[in-house]
């Protein structure tokens, strides 16, 4: 049994619901199976769609015959590029306010002149049974001029590679949507490139007395969300289209959907349903629009769900990267340098988190001279998606190994060194801003003074790792509608599709201000024509932003509560206290009326009360984790086992420590399978040759020990309850920490992921046949 | 006056200069004095009068809500920096 540390308390507030652990309002529905996925919409008259999808890597697409699918009975509608708007790539054509390139996202959805990755959409069809449409799929007859791939960002980068998009424009900021030439001339497969530079980075190193320089490498690896990506669409006779999917932000669908169809988002509603996972996965769009087209053109709806292999090949898994970093420290532990080159790969279209990275690798550090120069690189394999604090955990991977290099080097032991060198509040970033009040310094203390950093490890092959990440979590526009209801109860709309709890996190947040039971407040996602614009769950936002906003409808139902008993008692509103879900009369203590008693009186004395609240607030607090991991590793097999697994993080305020550590352990699972098994591995032409379960192996509970987790609460300023993010940040450190136990556990320092058996016996191989 | 950290790659347009004083109570002004300056800056941080997409603007340490409409104080640090987006 795991020594159990409770939750470090640094805020001094108490609530009455917030960071209470209710249960979760969808919580019956989704473990008895009533719950509504993406999967189980069935309408009158559905049709059933099957994606084609290209065989090769790279290959020009020189025609396309749809006639024999066409002619297949049931068959009711096929679908091309053809059938979705032409929507140029031109960086000079790109739209206002985009930030993405939508000619890039519409090829993305449907392959135009060339088919830029194994599994890329050609085609789609509509048919009265999956089956008919597979059979329909299969005789569409392609003609593909096959061309050769190329897999490596590196490879990419050299002057004779081929090019993926002809024209490709590098853009020099990590700024701008990007796109290709107006004449199509020219071209490269990097499509940005920037720098951070901060202090004098020669003088940084001619100032170490210990120097360490790596370089890593780690693969595409994807979300692995259970649920597949499904949309049902239905395309009226006036052009509505109704859309009903499991997605990370239904506003989100519905911009792109109405994008790539051609219509004003006016005429795309989206319906969340409920989401089996997503983890940025699913914040893109890949098959509402294909179901909108079909349905536009059999004038029937059409469901179109991936299965497993279409998930693994044709969705955005995340980047694999190549990161060199070199840094340098005095013999006492102070760091004078940090510099780092980093190569992403975007996959098919520009845009990998390169950027997300650069951000984020050295800000555990305070160190005053440091460069950074980023590469964002297009290669044949699927466009890469967001994937849990997108770009930091390939850079964590590698600084915190070299940090480890250096405190080895230098005898220092890697906590203390950490805190030595901790970035904390006024510490200038080598990306520029200074920090705010964070958290890092109480998390590695926490850390340290775990009951886990000190037990003893015994035993040959075992070591302890340890690793620090940070993630800078997101906010952004989100809307609230709270309507009270006679019985005193409060029905809540809001905007953010819940993946992780965040019903009940919202939930308790306007029940703490109205001073009532969370289970008084029914939480519900609202579609697109039932709330305010709501940004995608995504950022690890939804608890600030979303949370602010039924904070601030609480507030509103408040101020009119107020007002209605100062209506009522025939007095100033200045003469009403509203405390612990009861409203009173300053100066006569015979008024006084319960939150539940004036809800059933509305409609008699002025009517409805209903809160609302729209938010725009980008400033969720910087966050930071650290992780210890005890490992052993078979010398026999190269397996490596996680012994014990602890995770420290600064949340600010846990609304709902329960989800708070569901949240962490996840992060800290996913964490370990990309660390030991998880890769996209491709051959020599391009295809993926692990797309399933069964190859592609992730982590199941009889791999894991317990993940025990510390939360820390630094109050982030910026929120009423000081919340920060907590979602993405856990999957930062996990590939870090576990390498550091290895190399503590084997000497061996891995700098490939996975570390897999095969690796780590290739590793020990290589060690002891340079030690004979 | 506000201090502007200057992107890296953008320091060409500066002189060199990695950090320049420049006066306006928004994000908007600030940005119109600099392009007095420094002409060719504006077009590589705005597109038709508001940040350019994939830009995150930091004021003082904390990324911006309003974009060009953002309040900025005397002493204010503005940074442009890549904007990054979550899973």
């Amino acid at each position: 049994m795991l020594d159990y540390k409770p939750n470090i308390v640094l805020s001094n507030q108490e609530y009455n619901v917030v960071g209470t652990r209710p249960i979760r309002h969808d919580g019956l529905d989704k473990v008895t199976g009533r719950a509504r996925y993406g999967a189980d919409i069935n309408l009158p008259g559905l049709l059933y769609g099957k994606i084609l999808r290209s065989p090769h890597a790279h290959a020009r697409i020189k025609s396309i015959d749809t006639s024999k699918a066409e002619a297949l009975p049931g068959v009711k509608a096929v679908v091309t590029y053809k059938d979705f708007v032409q929507i140029s790539d031109k960086a000079a054509d790109v739209g206002e306010g985009e930030i993405r390139n939508i000619g890039f996202m519409s090829r993305n959805c449907m392959a135009h002149e060339k088919a830029l990755y194994k599994g890329h959409a050609i085609a789609a069809v509509a048919a009265a049974s999956q089956h008919v449409a597979e059979e329909a799929a299969a005789l569409i007859s392609v003609e593909y001029e096959v061309l050769p791939p190329v897999l490596r960002a590196k490879d990419a980068m050299k002057d004779d590679a081929p090019l993926l998009h002809e024209g490709l424009v590098t853009v020099a900021e990590a700024m701008g949507a990007g796109g290709t030439s107006d004449d199509g001339t020219g071209g490269s497969n990097v499509c940005k490139h920037f720098e951070h530079r901060l202090g004098d980075i020669e003088k940084g190193f001619q100032e170490a007395d210990v120097i360490v320089e790596r370089e890593f490498s780690t693969e595409a690896v994807h979300q692995g969300y259970i649920e597949p990506h499904t949309a049902t669409a239905l395309w009226d006779d006036d052009d509505n289209i109704t859309v009903w999917s499991s997605s990370q932000g239904q506003f989100a669908m519905r911009e792109q959907t109405a994008k790539l169809v051609g219509v004003p988002i006016s005429k795309v509603k989206c319906i969340p349903m409920e989401i089996g996972g997503g983890f940025g996965g699913k914040t893109i769009t890949y098959v509402e629009p294909v179901a909108a087209a079909l349905s536009r053109k059999s004038k029937q709806p059409v469901k179109v769900t991936m299965s497993r292999i279409e998930v693994f090949e044709g969705t955005g898994p995340t980047s694999g990267t190549n990161i060199w970093v070199k840094m340098g420290a005095t013999k006492d532990g102070r760091i004078t340098a940090a510099e780092t080159k980093l190569v992403y790969e975007a996959g098919a279209f520009p845009g990998s988190p390169v950027g997300g990275g650069a951000r984020c690798m050295f800000a555990p550090y305070d160190i005053p001279n440091g460069y950074i120069d980023a590469m964002d690189v297009v290669v044949n394999k699927p466009k890469v998606a967001a994937y849990r604090a997108p770009g930091a955990p390939a850079a964590a991977f590698a600084v915190e190994q070299v940090v480890d290099d250096i405190c080895e080097q230098i005898g220092m032991d890697p906590l203390e060194f950490r805190l030595l060198n901790a970035s904390k509040e006024g510490t200038r970033q080598i990306v520029g801003p200074v920090f705010g009040s964070i958290g890092n310094v109480e998390t590695l203390e926490a850390t340290r003074d775990h009951p886990h950093y000190s037990s003893p490890l015994e035993g040959p092959y075992k070591g302890r790792g340890v690793a620090s990440g940070f993630w800078g979590n997101g906010g952004g526009p989100a809307s609230a509608i709270a309507s009270v209801n006679p019985d005193g109860t409060v029905s809540l709309v809001e905007g953010s599709p819940d993946i992780g709890g965040t019903r009940v996190v919202v939930a308790m947040q306007l029940a703490e201000v109205l001073g009532i039971p969370v289970e008084d407040v029914k939480p519900s996602v609202g579609d697109t024509d039932s709330i305010g614009f709501t940004s995608p769950t995504g950022g690890s936002s939804v608890a600030y932003k979303t949370g602010l906003a039924c904070y601030e409808a609480a507030q509103d139902i408040k101020r009119q509560m107020m007002q209605r008993a100062a209506t009522v008692w025939e007095t100033s509103v200045d003469n009403v206290d509203y405390q612990d879900g009861a409203l009173s009369h300053r100066d006569d203590p015979n008024l006084r009326i319960s939150f539940k008693d004036m809800a059933e009186r509305l409609n008699n004395n002025g009517g409805p009360i209903v809160g609302r609240a729209t938010v725009n607030d980008r400033r969720n607090g910087n966050a930071f984790a650290t992780h210890i991991v005890d490992v052993e590793v078979d010398p026999e097999t190269g397996k490596v086992d996680i012994l014990r697994y602890t995770a420290v993080q600064d949340c600010g305020k846990a609304i709902h420590p329960s989800y708070v550590e569901g949240q962490i352990q996840g992060g800290a699972v996913q964490g370990i399978g990309w660390a030991l098994n998880e890769e996209y591995f491709f051959n020599e032409n391009g295809q993926m040759m692990n797309s399933s379960f069964l190859d592609y192996r992730m982590p199941t509970s009889l791999d894991l020990p317990m993940i025990d987790t510390v939360i820390v609460e630094v109050p982030h300023g910026g929120h009423p309850f000081a919340i920060r993010g907590v979602a993405e940040l856990p999957l930062v450190p996990p590939m870090a920490a576990i390498a550091n136990a290895v190399q503590d556990a084997i000497g061996v320092r891995m700098t490939q992921l996975p570390m897999s058996p095969g690796r780590i016996l290739e590793a020990l191989e290589e060690k002891n046949g340079a030690g004979s | 006056m506000a201090e502007v950290w200057i992107p890296p790659r953008m320091q060409s347009i500066t002189r060199g200069q990695e950090q320049v004083q420049v006066g306006g109570a928004t994000v908007r002004q600030i940005l119109n004095n600099l392009e007095k300056e420094y002409p060719g800056i504006k077009e590589e941080l705005v597109y038709e009068d508001d940040i350019m997409p994939g830009i995150a603007v930091i004021i003082d340490g904390e990324t911006g809500n309003l974009g060009m409409l953002d309040k900025v104080q005397e002493n204010s640090e503005i940074h442009f920096l890549p904007a990054i987006s979550g899973g």
